[in-house]
């Protein structure tokens, strides 16, 4: 009892990890746009697919005789980089010029949410709807304590999760640049005026939260080796959810947000049939955002007349 | 006169296509395009008092369509027809005619009833935080309805073309049709009054500014719960009547995907904009079914086109432009429209703002 508890720990800590990197992605650009960036679930596809073509090119060449580790270290830096780049076209080309003429913002979400349709389905209608599987680059290890088992991939991926996460937190709260990004959501206007590029950490921003996305979206595909291009939409919806109950705009709220929808998630399986995840899942969150309007770490923003 | 003029024109429309479609002068093909021309019209003007006049952001209107859809099309199939669930019908076949409105009605309120569970947590959430409680109804309802076994689960309830045929049995008329354009009618109608009376324009003034609006003695929680009722109701109308024309209806059909569509027509037509978002439905729905005719031609135009730089050998002889491309082609559209207009067709004008001459010859009531 108590050891397959343990063990759906650790899955929930897996999926947890998952979650929390696609919030921060969400939580990074609406902190500073206070957009929501419905395309971010599908710059997540789209990030597994990157992986994919970037493994199956270095695997094509010479340097698979180095050995799957020298592919994957080649393949991690090289997939963060075209996911962000992704990401910024989507910015540059959708969401400035949008900004620019000061529309309203639900015009910039739906814009988004736009965007994110034609990822999905431009990828369908490029690649076909055949699934690709993820070749296995690395050799699993599985480590075993007692009756609970598990993989190095596993501890990979919730390592990683840490990680960026602290580097986030450091970023947002002890650099100049993360304080340029408070400063935006501050107040928009006056920051021009202080000599900030706004558009410089816009772009910043959507740099760090895509290839955040990417480098989820790598470890999604060595976990879990089938890619198919509606992948990133239901996964994007929850970590979004998850962002929000964190208290959006805010570094910790998204990780530990994330972390809270994976656990949920992965205990209602444990107990209930596996139907009823979404159902559970959902009513507990409804739940809470009731209790706490903004969030758990979310802080109410008074308004004047 | 100017106060008939509406009235007239809607009512020889109705006429023009319900006779055109006894006659078989429309094909089947023709008739369904015109009622989900209809359904999208309710469901776009119905999101709109939400999403436009108050300004809110809901994104889980297929959560109430599926509401009011299941639960019209369980009643009729209960009452009215041989069904391996329900067992025998328990009133005769023929009465279906005379009981139809009111069963979608019924649909309307539950769907209604459930907008509750949208509009309580609003009175004290706003902005996005709604918006994902609004996602989250979406999913819980969807969700419950796959884990309803009696009713088919994932796997979808069907029974309701029985209703159909039913309906022509007594009198033959192209009864749905017939339904689609009057609920359509009704809904654009009760829109209309209700936003444009001084009670309604509360809504638009929690839109403005909430806390001025509750100063200025409207009562803010009740006219966001009714309007949060007022538009899942009648999404719950939209969704007995698409129940009742495909005859199946399972709980994949009114995911996220289908309250995008409904988002998309809100904002295409502007918020705010009743003649809007009737406009913005007709196109879509024209556009989607449209992009059907359209693809097949684009590939052989791309066949020509590689016909001409034959020695390139561009495209494989084989390939044909798939249906997929309609939904790149659709959002693409729409993102340009975006950077060009980026407040919608209309803004947040009615047709009667913008044309100031059509004022000589209707007057809407």
């Amino acid at each position: 009892m108590i050891a397959s508890f343990i063990q759906n720990l650790f899955n929930a800590l897996q999926w947890g990890s998952f979650y929390s990197l696609i919030a921060l992605g969400y939580t990074l650009v609406y902190g500073v746009l206070t957009l929501i960036n419905f395309a971010h679930g599908d710059i997540f596809m789209v990030g597994a697919y990157i992986a994919f073509f970037v493994a199956t090119f270095f695997l094509g060449t010479a340097l698979l005789a180095e050995g799957g580790w020298v592919v994957l270290a080649l393949t991690i830096p090289l997939t963060m980089i075209l996911t962000a780049f992704v990401g910024v076209t989507l910015e540059r080309i959708a969401y400035r010029p949008l900004r620019r003429k000061g529309a309203n913002r639900l015009y910039v979400v739906i814009t988004a949410l736009m965007c994110g349709l034609i990822l999905e389905n431009g990828n369908l209608a490029l690649l076909g709807a055949s699934r690709k599987s993820f070749p296995e680059l690395v050799d699993k290890v599985v480590f075993s304590i007692g009756p609970v088992s598990m993989t190095n991939l596993k501890v990979a991926v919730v390592f990683s999760a840490v990680a960026v996460f602290i580097l986030l937190q450091f970023i947002v709260t002890k650099t100049q640049i993360g304080m340029a990004m408070r400063a935006i959501s501050y107040d928009k206007f006056a920051v021009p005026l202080m000599g900030i590029p706004i558009d410089t950490i816009i772009v910043f921003t959507f740099i760090l939260g895509s290839s955040m996305a990417g480098l989820a979206g790598l470890l999604f595909a060595l976990s879990y080796p089938i890619l198919d291009p509606f992948m990133g939409a239901l996964i994007g919806w929850k970590a979004f959810i998850a962002a929000v109950v964190g208290g959006i705009g805010d570094i910790r709220g998204a990780f530990l947000g994330g972390f809270l929808l994976g656990f949920v998630e992965i205990l209602v399986v444990a107990f209930f049939p596996s139907t009823f995840r979404d159902l559970i899942a959902f009513s507990i969150l409804l739940i809470i955002l009731s209790v706490k309007p903004t969030g758990l770490f979310g802080v109410a923003k008074t308004t004047k007349i | 006169m100017q106060r008939f003029t509406v009235p007239i024109l809607l009512a020889i429309l109705f006429l023009v296509l319900v006779g055109m479609s006894y006659y078989d002068l429309l094909d089947l093909y023709i008739q369904s395009v015109i009622m989900f021309v209809g359904i999208n019209i309710i469901l776009g003007s119905s999101l709109n008092i939400v999403n436009g006049y108050m300004g809110e952001f809901a994104c889980g209107h297929a959560a109430f369509m599926a509401i009011g859809a299941y639960i019209s099309s369980i009643i009729n199939v209960m009452l009215f027809t041989q069904d391996r669930i329900f067992g025998a019908p328990l009133l005769p076949p023929e009465m279906s005619l005379y009981f139809f409105p009111f069963v979608l009605l019924i649909g309307g309120f539950g769907a209604a009833i459930a907008g509750l569970l949208v509009a309580i947590p609003s009175f004290k959430t706003r902005g996005d935080y709604l918006a994902i409680i609004t996602i989250a109804a979406n999913f819980i309802v969807t969700s419950t309805i796959i884990n309803m076994d009696t009713i088919g689960g994932s796997r979808g309830f069907m029974g309701m073309k029985q209703i159909t045929f039913a309906m022509e049995d007594v009198i033959f008329l192209p009864w749905m049709l017939i339904w689609v354009i009057l609920s359509t009618y009704l809904t654009v109608w009760v829109i209309y009054r209700f936003v444009s009376s001084t009670y309604g324009k509360g809504i638009i003034a929690i839109h403005q500014d909430e806390v001025a609006a509750e100063i200025m003695s409207v009562n803010t929680n009740k006219m966001k719960l009714v309007a949060f009722m007022v538009s899942s109701g009648l999404a719950g109308l939209a969704g007995g009547l698409f129940a009742h024309i495909l005859g199946y209806i399972n709980p994949g059909s009114f995911g996220i995907l289908k309250s995008t569509e409904a988002l998309v027509i809100v904002y295409l037509g502007g918020m705010g904009s009743l003649s809007g978002s009737v406009l913005a439905a007709i196109l879509f729905t024209l556009l989607l079914e449209g992009l059907r005719f359209v693809l097949p031609w684009m590939s052989s135009g791309l066949h020509w086109f590689d016909g001409i730089f034959y020695w390139a050998d561009l495209i494989p002889d084989g390939y044909q432009v798939s249906q997929v491309w309609k939904w790149v082609i659709i959002p693409l559209i729409l993102v340009l429209l975006m950077q060009f207009r980026p407040e919608g067709i209309m803004g947040n004008k009615e047709l009667a703002d913008l044309f100031p001459r059509l004022r000589r010859w209707y007057s809407f009531k």
